[in-house]
Parts: C-alpha cells; structure tokens; sequence
C-alpha cells in the first residue's frame, strides 16, 4: 500500500469542491481513461478582475489523483489567473504533506488542468508537448521518449549521464536496466557501443589543486566528520600542524597511548588519502614508536 | 488484526496448526538435516514426511520429485531455466500472455538472449486456442510453460491436455500452479506433466518455501549449484521450518479439498451476485464457469481500482486490483487487457479472493458496502454523469492531452 500522508488521505475520502459546476467558463480536461488518470477542473472566473471565484473538479483516478485535484481547487481559489500560473506541481504535493515518488504526476495532472482551463478561459488552444512513450523511471514518471531524446539531444553515453538530465533512475534505481537498453539503442544509431563501465565524466569532490590555507581548512573538515566516532569512545583528536605531507596530530583522552591508537590513526590517514587525493602520513605531535607504526601504510 | 481478508491469492493466513508445528524446528530441532548426528537426523526425518505430504497433495509417484525451494517464483526459474540447458540448441519457448510475472518477466528476458517466445493470446474470457497451440509445438520448443490457473481471474487452464500435446512431440511442460494448489484436484501421476510449481504461502504455509516438482527422468539443470541438499537439485541448507510448516498445510488443504470447491465456492457466488445485482455497469471478468472456487475478479467501469481499495480499506476489507496505480505503472493488469477489457473497465477491476476462513457474514458486509463505495467514486467520474456513465463517455470527455 502506498505511503500517503494523513493530508493525502484526509483529500481523498472528504474531497473538496468536487463535481460537475453548470456555469463554469474556464475549463480544463486533462488525461485519459487509458492512462488510467484523467481530470475536469472547472472554475467561474471574474471577467472583471480575472479571479479565480469558485473552482470544482471531476477526476478519474487514484487517491493520490483525487487529494492532488482536491488540493489544486483550493489553492487556487480566490487567485488571479496569473497568479494560479504559477502555482506549480510541486506547490499541489506540498500543500498535501508531499506524495509519494511514484505518485508525482498525479500533481503534474493538477497543473496540466490548471494551464489547460487557462488556456480555454483565454481562448488560446493549449497542446501538451510532451510525447509519452513506456514508463521506464517509476519514482519520476519518466517515459521512454524522454529519455532517448534527451541522451540524442545531449549525446550521452552513461546512466549517470541520464539521471543527472533526466532525473530517471536517481530514485530507487531499479529501473537502470531499462534506462541501460535506451542506451544501448540510441548509441548504436550513432555507431557506438554502450560500455557500461565507463567513468562518469564528472568525477566530483576530488578537490583540484588546493592553497595551503584551502588544504587546511580540508583536513580539519575531515577530521571534524571522523571526530564523532572519536568521542564516543571518550577520546578526541586535534591538528597541530601541516607540513608537506606530514600531518601532526595530537590524540586526546582515551586515544593518546591507548593500544588502539596505532591503528586509529592509520584509519584516520587512509581516510585523508581518500579524502585529499594524495598520499599524507599522520603522525601523532609526541614522537614514538606509534608515529612509526602509523606512517607504514 | 480485525478486517475482512478477500485477499488470499496474495497471500493466506498461516494455519495455527502449521505454525505450532513449525515452532520446534526454530528451537530444540534446529539442527541441519545435513548433519551425521541425532540433532540433524530428527529434522531429516521430519523433511521426509513433509515431502510425502506434499508428494500426496500433488499426486506424485515419487516423494524425490519433490524439490524444495525458497518461493514459487524460484520454482518458476529453475524450471523453465533448466529445460533451456538442457537442449541448448532449442531456442524457443511457448508460454501465455497472461502468465504471472514470475515468469512472464523471466520469458521477456530471455529473448534478450535470444530466445523466441510464443505467447499464446487468450479470448475475452481468458481462454486458449488449443489450435494456435498445436501449431507452435514444434522441435524448435525448448519448453511449454503455461500457468494451471491465473491468479487475477482464477480462470483454469486445460494444462493437462496441453501436458498430452507436447508430449506427444517431445516437448517439456512446465505449469505454474501456485494459484492452483491446495483449491483444485491434481494428481500428477497420471499426466504428461514434468513440471510444477507451488508457492507455501498461498495455500496457509508461510511465505519463502515453495516447491518444484519434477517427473522422474526429467532432464535437469540445477539453478543453484553448491550443496548436496535436494540430491543436488536445489543447493542451499533446507529452510526446515517452513518445509516441516508446507507439509502440514498440503495436508490440510487435501482434507478441506471438498470445503473449498461446495462452501467456498458458495460463497464466492454468493459474493459476486451479490455486487452484480446491485451495481450497475459491472461485470464479472474471466472465465466464470471454469474457474478456482475462491476468485471473482468484477470490473467495475469508470472508476478507478486503487481509489476503490482505499474506500474499502477504510471499512475494513481488504481486496485488490489490476488497476495500473497499485502497481506504479500506468498500464492497468496485462491480464485484462489480454483479455481485451476496454480501458473504461479495466482501470477498475477488483479481485476478491477467499478461503476456507471466509465467512458468511464478512460476504455480507461486502455487499452492503461495495455499491455504496462504487457510486461514491462514479460521482467525482467525469465520466459519469447524473445516473449513469455520460453520453458516449469517450466522447463527452475527450482532453487535448491524452
Ligand atoms: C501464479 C503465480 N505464480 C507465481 C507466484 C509467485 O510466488 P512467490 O511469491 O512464492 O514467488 C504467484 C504469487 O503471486 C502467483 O500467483
């Protein structure tokens, strides 16, 4: 069962504002009994001032469809209609305490009907663009058309590449066997082969050449994340000093001269290897023979 | 817990008696049925009355055509999978379009693999051509895999017939009976059928056992290599409790057999009359005079199923559907439209299953309250208007947007 907010619940079994309204002169059919989800959002608008002054709606759908369209007629009620332009999907999944990932275009149908009543109050025709293809990304109502397009119109060649322009497979990443075939596909149209090991041209967070001061305020930050850990046994760690690639550090409370302390720090180094990008020895202020043990990695 | 349970194709309640019978096993019989000493031996014993039990439900000539699993959907693999190894050179299955994902899923796969697959179509009632079928046996067939009974319309499929045809060609056959088992007569000796797969927990056993049986002579690749265990059909220590726990509900589900095809069934008819004659623009999907006695599966057109399970939910009863909301896609079930259910209906199906525990009080109640629900729904539809669908609904709502 799905993981509706009491605010979801509560919309669907006491809907607001539902059903037919004979004099509406603004409204918006979106949606299809095929796609299983479809909405009428009519609303009586004020020639005058353009308010929106009474909003009702007819949805076929689930409980999430039923509380988004029940949550859109009463944000917008009271709105002009530029104002309730700019009421977007997610404002509908917040003012319902958010729904669930899968349940997202539900609150995309609200907005859609909103844009669509707009569209025939004003009398302009209003085409929904988008092509729907086979839904691949389940957490973002991501379809199969999208994605192709986007990985031709971008020429991309990773999963990474995808969820980061689409958004697709950045959820539960399930579906990343799917998004790897439209992969598969679309490079073989323009003569290559899906490599599935490729690295993500973006290797983030591996700092580039950093000043002494950046480098620093690097390793204190590190050893502030590692710091926690440390208490929790009643110790703590302080850095006394940066040189070259020696790092002096000064163990406190239960970690200075503990037996631990040998392998604490060489746990500590391996972690500001990974961290820095490039090999450091940590060796403890005091000289000894646990400074020796530390630095033979 | 409280409620009304018409959901047992999904799963059942584990009977109280199998799980005091499983219980020693997670104790003082914790020992591994591999082990030369007495703790092992007394767990091994009682692995071997529970593969009679099952061998006697299934009407199978040798209890060592029982081999147990970790859940239908593993029996389903291992079957299917083995019969491909076993004659690599046949690159082509035939199965149904309306088969349960287990392996549905595993078919579609395997053409990535390059594998054909025929899926076989069905009528609008759920039925199979045998004649398309007979045509597609061919020495090209790896496997037959076709399910004994569909779980969302409890329809029965003739898979013994269908066992003599490929047979008669050589072939392997494969059933998924994991809906059937326990609500149906099967006695396995005297079919064509080398493969079948049950699942525990939908017949009172718990859930994560399940069995394979495979006919004596059946050429054989084991999915899970490793141990000895299972004569080295199936690796992996025996989960011994739930094995000691399926015996005892095959058992059981032998001696309500009768129960479940006269009390059950009324019931169920009871149940799916009821609804019928009191909510309009309904129907009962499936083939209704050859079905599982516990099943009804009633679309209810213009609304939408999980908005339905909700309400429902809300008065306690717990049911399902093959509306595409429950599941996250935006296709509703393949079954119904398989079947060819138009849109309008098939976003509304509702599948009320029963069991031997289902009462006669709990179907009234679900009379009452079902039409009540259903013109709650019909009337935020904007498909339906002041007492009864719009005019044309297609075309009374017909959004740019589709
Ligand atoms: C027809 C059918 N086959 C296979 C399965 C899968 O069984 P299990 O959940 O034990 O893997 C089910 C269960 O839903 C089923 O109904």
């Amino acid at each position: 069962m799905w993981d509706y907010s009491d605010k979801v619940k509560e919309h669907f079994f006491s809907p607001r504002n539902s059903g037919a309204m004979d004099d509406a002169n603004a409204v918006g059919d979106v949606g299809s009994i095929n796609c299983g989800d479809a909405l009428r959002l009519m609303l009586k608008v004020d020639p005058e001032t353009e308010t929106i002054q009474d909003a009702r709606f007819q949805t076929f759908g689930c409980g999430s469809a039923i509380a988004s369209s029940s949550a859109l007629t009463e944000i917008i009620k009271g709105m002009t209609l530029d104002d309730a332009l700019k009421v977007s999907n997610q404002d509908i999944a917040d003012y319902l305490d958010g729904l669930p990932p899968e349940k997202m275009h539900c609150s995309v149908m609200g907005r859609e009907a909103l844009q669509a009543a707009v569209a025939n109050y004003r009398g302009v025709e209003w085409k929904d663009d988008h092509e729907e293809g086979a839904l691949i990304c389940k957490c973002f109502a991501i379809d199969a058309v999208l994605i192709e397009e986007t990985v031709r119109a971008n020429n991309l060649s990773s999963v990474e590449d995808v969820i980061h322009y689409t958004k697709a497979g950045g959820g539960c990443s399930s579906c990343h066997e799917g998004i790897e075939e439209i992969l598969v596909k679309v490079l073989a149209e323009r003569g290559e082969t899906f490599n599935p090991h490729a690295v993500a041209v973006s290797k983030e967070d591996k700092p580039g050449k950093l000043n002494n001061l950046q480098r620093i305020k690097r390793i204190e930050m590190i050893l502030d994340s590692i710091r926690p850990q440390l208490q929790r046994d009643h110790g703590d760690i302080e850095l006394v000093d940066v040189d070259g690639k020696t790092i002096y550090v000064n163990m406190i409370g239960a970690c200075a001269g503990c037996q631990m302390e040998a392998q604490t720090l060489q746990g500590i180094q391996t972690r500001l290897i990974e961290d820095l990008g490039e090999f450091v020895k940590v060796v403890p202020s005091r000289t000894g023979s646990y400074a020796r043990a530390a630095s033979h990695v | 817990m409280d409620g009304i349970y018409l959901d047992n194709n999904a799963t059942t309640r584990v009977d109280d008696a199998v799980v005091a019978a499983m219980l020693p096993f997670f104790t003082e019989q914790f020992g591994n049925p591999s082990s030369m000493h007495s703790f092992g031996n007394k767990v091994g014993l009682a692995l071997k009355k529970a593969r009679m039990q099952v061998q006697e439900l299934l009407g199978a000539e040798h209890d060592s055509e029982i081999i147990f699993t970790s859940c239908g959907t593993e029996s389903d693999s291992t079957a299917i999978l083995s019969a491909l190894k076993a004659s690599p050179e046949k690159k082509e299955i035939i199965t149904t379009t309306i088969e349960h994902p287990a392996v549905l899923a595993l078919c579609t796969h395997l053409e990535k693999e390059g594998y054909k697959t025929h899926f076989l179509k069905v009528d609008e009632k759920g039925r199979l051509n045998l004649d398309e079928y007979q045509k597609l046996l061919t020495d090209k067939v790896a496997v037959v895999s076709i399910m004994w009974a569909n779980n969302e319309t409890g329809t029965l499929f003739p898979v013994e017939q269908m066992a003599e045809m490929a047979h008669a060609k050589g072939i392997p056959f494969h059933t998924d009976a994991v809906q059937a088992v326990g609500k149906v007569p099967i006695d396995l000796k005297n079919s064509k059928i080398d493969m079948l797969s049950l699942s525990g927990h939908k017949l009172h056993a718990p859930k994560g056992v399940g069995v394979l049986y495979l006919r004596r002579g059946v050429r054989f690749r084991p999915l899970l290599r490793g141990g000895h265990q299972e004569r080295g059909r199936r690796a992996g220590t025996e989960n011994t409790a739930a094995i000691v726990g399926l015996g005892l509900a095959c058992e059981q589900a032998m001696r309500h057999m009768h129960f479940e095809n006269t009390e059950v069934k009324r019931l169920r008819d009871k149940l799916e009359a009821g609804i019928l004659a009191k909510v309009p623009r309904a129907f009962a999907t499936g083939d209704v005079s050859n079905r599982l006695p516990n099943t009804s599966n009633i679309a209810f057109e213009f609304i939408e199923g999980e908005a339905i399970l909700l309400l429902l939910n809300k008065f306690g009863i717990a049911a399902s559907s093959g509306s595409a909301c429950t599941s996250g896609s935006l296709e509703p079930s393949h079954v119904m439209r398989a079947m060819g259910i138009p849109y309008t209906a098939a976003h509304g199906t509702i599948r009320f299953s029963l069991s031997r525990y289902s009462t006669e009080a709990e179907v009234d109640r679900v009379i009452q309250v079902v039409p009540e629900i259903v013109a709650q729904l019909r009337k935020l539809s904007p498909y339906w208007g002041e007492n009864g669908p719009a005019e044309e609904p297609e075309k009374a709502f017909a959004p740019v947007y589709a």
